[in-house]
């Protein structure tokens, strides 16, 4: 028995030039894990055109902040407080509605809560280091946090991360799946990260830096960072579902 | 010259060596923030349809398995239906996140094998599971997908695309016993699996 998609439009191929390069040396592990060959390139099929979905009612209570979701609103984790907000649009500019984002980071001494983190700063009892939102009806979103520290990673012999934190974004296709990292505006470490500089062209790099937005912070509360992402668009025209050649 | 007002989708960066921590805390060791990890199980129960096994390892341009990788994985039901398709089976979520074991590299992923799907040509697709592969190194998520030998893969689109015909075996589980499935995903080198940009 076959199935005749439900048509949601195909998706608009992926512009490899604004991501990073998959081969870099001058971060060292991606010399071995980038595959040699040319990736297939296809035009998207109901596989990629669908995707799972989720719902609000998934979320707890504290999922959205980071400060307390460790302890469930019992103690608070250590570090600068802030607010990251932002918008999540697609390449057409149509809010991506009722998606979930996941993210995840270190503690404000840059260290991980995992086993493979050996880094000498300690843990924070009260930090899991991950979270998770979902955007509203118009793309919007936001989570509380603290901000990370920056972190040494063997690479080169004196690498440092920046401040960041890891996003993980569906949208409404498989095809769309999105990890990324956001950056914060002036963090003099991005212009020394391989990491980072694995995106070539500068002004893409650029639109992973979350300025400081004073407008959302709250005195005497937290200061806020402004995230807007975009994931991949479809093709909505009205010979997109025409047989070829009529 | 009028612009386009189209946006240029958000540049990727890699998943890192702590994705676990994001994706499948429960897994990571991370501990009471969320009842349990997104993705467990791509099937509930009662799914219907024949229940396979797979399992095999990311292998690097070395030939040594990852310890780090994390994959994720999205298919149709048994009727070759998809989750959130009219009469998609219940009992199938079609969403699976899975991980390379931290000791031997060993991923498993449980599910029910997926039917024929169509493609917007009409033309069948065999039944296939799409593969989203994230790890530190990976500087992009990495696209595939897996077909199965006991399956007629003879008019797939996608395999047909294939100009280097051995490469097509990149993409094929080899079926080890009744149920049972192996396939490794080999980021580069010799047999290096046939990547994806769809
Ligand atoms: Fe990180």
């Amino acid at each position: 028995m076959r199935n005749a998609p439900t048509d949601l439009g195909s998706l608009i191929p992926r512009n490899r030039a604004i991501h990073p390069v998959p081969y870099d040396p001058d971060y060292k592990t991606s010399v071995p894990r980038s595959p040699r060959w040319p990736l297939l390139s296809l035009d998207s099929s109901v596989t990629e055109e669908t995707g799972p979905t989720f719902g609000h009612n998934m979320l707890g209570p504290y999922d959205n902040n980071l400060i307390a979701n460790f302890s469930q609103g019992e103690r608070l984790a250590i570090g600068e407080r802030i607010r990251v907000h932002g918008r999540v649009l697609d390449e057409t500019a149509r809010p991506v509605a009722n998606t979930l984002i996941e993210v995840w980071q270190a503690n404000a001494g840059g260290r991980y809560r995992h086993v493979r983190d050996s880094y000498f700063a300690p843990l924070d009892p009260n930090f899991g280091g991950c979270g998770r939102t979902m955007t509203d009806e118009d793309g919007y979103y936001e989570f509380m946090t603290i901000r990370p520290g920056a972190y040494p990673w063997p690479n080169r012999a004196n690498d440092w991360r920046p401040m960041h934190i890891h996003f993980s974004v569906f949208g409404s296709g498989f095809g769309h799946r999105l990890i990324t990292q956001m950056y914060f505006q002036g963090d003099p470490l991005i212009d020394l990260c391989p990491i980072a500089a694995t995106v070539k062209t500068r002004s893409q790099l650029d639109r992973l830096v979350a300025p400081l937005d004073m407008a959302r912070s709250k005195p005497m509360d937290y200061l806020a960072y402004k995230f807007d992402i975009v994931l991949r668009g479809r093709r909505q025209t009205m010979f997109e579902n025409k047989m070829e050649g009529m | 010259m009028q612009g386009l007002e189209m946006l240029q989708e958000t540049p990727s960066q890699t998943a890192g060596p702590y994705v676990h921590i994001g994706c499948i805390p429960t897994f990571a060791g991370v501990n009471g923030v969320y009842p349990q990890d997104l993705g467990l199980s791509p099937i509930e129960d009662g799914a219907k349809g024949e229940i396979i096994t797979i399992t095999g390892q990311v292998i690097d341009g070395t030939g040594w398995a990852l310890r780090d990788a994390m994959m994720e994985s999205w298919q149709a039901d048994a009727a070759g239906i998809y989750p959130g398709q009219p009469g998609a089976d219940p009992a199938v979520t079609g969403f699976c996140r899975f991980a390379a074991d931290n000791e031997s590299g060993e991923y498993t992923l449980r599910t029910v094998k997926p039917g024929i799907t169509q493609a917007r040509s009409g033309a069948p697709q065999a039944p296939h599971i799409a593969v989203w592969i994230v790890a530190r190194g990976i500087n992009i998520g990495l696209n595939t997908r897996i077909y199965f030998e006991d399956e007629d893969n003879s008019a797939d689109p996608l395999l047909k695309r294939i100009e280097q015909r051995p490469r097509v075996q990149t993409l094929i589980a080899k079926r080890t016993a009744p149920g049972q499935y192996s396939f490794n995903f080999v980021l580069q080198g010799e047999n290096e699996t046939v990547f994806l940009d769809i």
